[in-house]
């Protein structure tokens, strides 16, 4: 069986393309076959969290057109064995993608025995968003405590109840997961930052990571490894963690504690 | 919470006013959700017809529908302002 998981927002800029490259990596550096998909025509960017940018000779558009095989057009990550990438294509055409086209596509990996296939939806409510969470079994969706991204990961909540396959079967939607991202602690404590359990209790679905915001992420995309691979970083650690709730395991979420402050900042704040 | 926080004399935290804020718009958008894409603009078109007999605030037309059984019904209530029932 191929579970297909979007990893999807809403809002721009939350970390989506971030989180896929590391749930991609994690769920592969356990043995599972998995591939991740950008869905994000027009605008590419997986490939160059991945690291894998220059590698790209064929995409996701060309194997819907039938311009390239899906054996041709994926990239074998050369880091996880069992981690495959298949880019977004370049061109400007909106209607690149069509229901049928990546629906054989999803069907072809299924038959070529993945066991995963992550996803990574563009921004907004279009025709990629929608094709991305279309057909998905399971759904991340990536959230910052903020508020126009938790107004907007409520809009996608209510297209994935009603908007995918599994609502129009009548199988009651697309069960959704949050990934709190860029998530600041010391912000939390101040009274700065919505609480995880604010996000959680205005959203009314469960939270299955905590990212915090960390200086790994950027090292991260700079050097095109995903960050989940840096085992010193937190956000790297959270990921990983993430990567075993979303498989079964229960976990504490770690990271919800601001560092403790010296004497002088206690007493005079800052 | 530091002494220099504590004499600035914070009002309430931002992040409380984040969650109240969202709290309400998160369930305004949810009671419309579902329903068909014509709703917005027939409670305009209403809020309008209303308006030209009785000066009413934009937000006091209130349209819902809901399911009841085998029906729909489209349940629409109009706060009048005060003193004007009888005119």
């Amino acid at each position: 069986m191929t579970e297909i998981i979007v990893v999807t927002s809403g809002k721009g800029g939350v970390g989506k393309t971030t989180s896929s490259a590391s749930l991609a990596t994690g769920i592969a550096q356990l043995g599972k076959k998995v591939a991740v998909i950008d869905f994000d025509v027009g605008l590419r960017n997986l490939d160059l969290i991945m690291g894998c940018e220059r590698r790209v000779v064929y995409d996701f558009v060309n194997v819907i057109h039938g311009e390239a095989s899906l054996k041709q057009a994926l990239i074998k990550d050369k880091r996880v064995e069992t981690l495959f990438v298949l880019a977004a294509s370049q061109t400007r055409d909106k209607d690149a993608l069509t229901q049928e086209g990546v629906e054989r596509v999803l069907d072809e990996l299924a038959k070529d025995g993945f066991d995963y296939v992550i996803c990574d939806s563009p921004a907004g409510i279009e025709k990629g968003a929608h094709l991305a969470m279309y057909f998905a079994d399971r759904a991340v969706v990536v959230v910052n405590p903020e508020v126009s991204s938790v107004r907007d990961s409520d809009r996608i909540l209510g297209l994935l109840a009603s908007k995918t396959r599994r609502s129009e079967r009548g199988e009651g939607g697309v069960p959704g997961h949050l990934l709190l991202t860029r998530y600041h602690p010391a912000r939390v404590e101040a009274g700065e930052m919505l609480s995880l359990q604010d996000v959680e209790e205005l959203l009314g679905i469960p939270v299955v990571g905590v990212i915090p915001e960390s200086d790994g992420v950027l090292t991260a995309s700079n050097t095109g490894v995903p960050v989940i691979l840096d085992e010193s970083s937190n956000a790297g650690q959270a990921y990983t963690d993430t990567v075993a709730r979303l498989l079964g395991e229960v976990r504490p979420i770690r990271f919800l504690d601001a560092p403790k402050k010296g004497f002088l900042k206690r007493v005079f704040g800052g | 919470m530091g002494i220099l926080d504590f004499l600035r004399n914070r009002r309430e935290p931002p992040a409380a006013m984040a969650k109240e804020r969202l709290r309400i718009i998160v369930a305004q958008e949810r009671a419309h959700r579902g329903g068909p894409d014509y709703l917005p603009l027939m409670r305009n078109e209403l809020l309008a017809v209303i308006r030209k007999y009785v000066h009413v605030d934009l937000d006091a037309i209130d349209i819902h529908l809901e399911r009841d059984g085998e029906h729909d019904v489209l349940e629409l209530s109009v706060a009048l302002p005060e003193g004007k029932g009888g005119e």
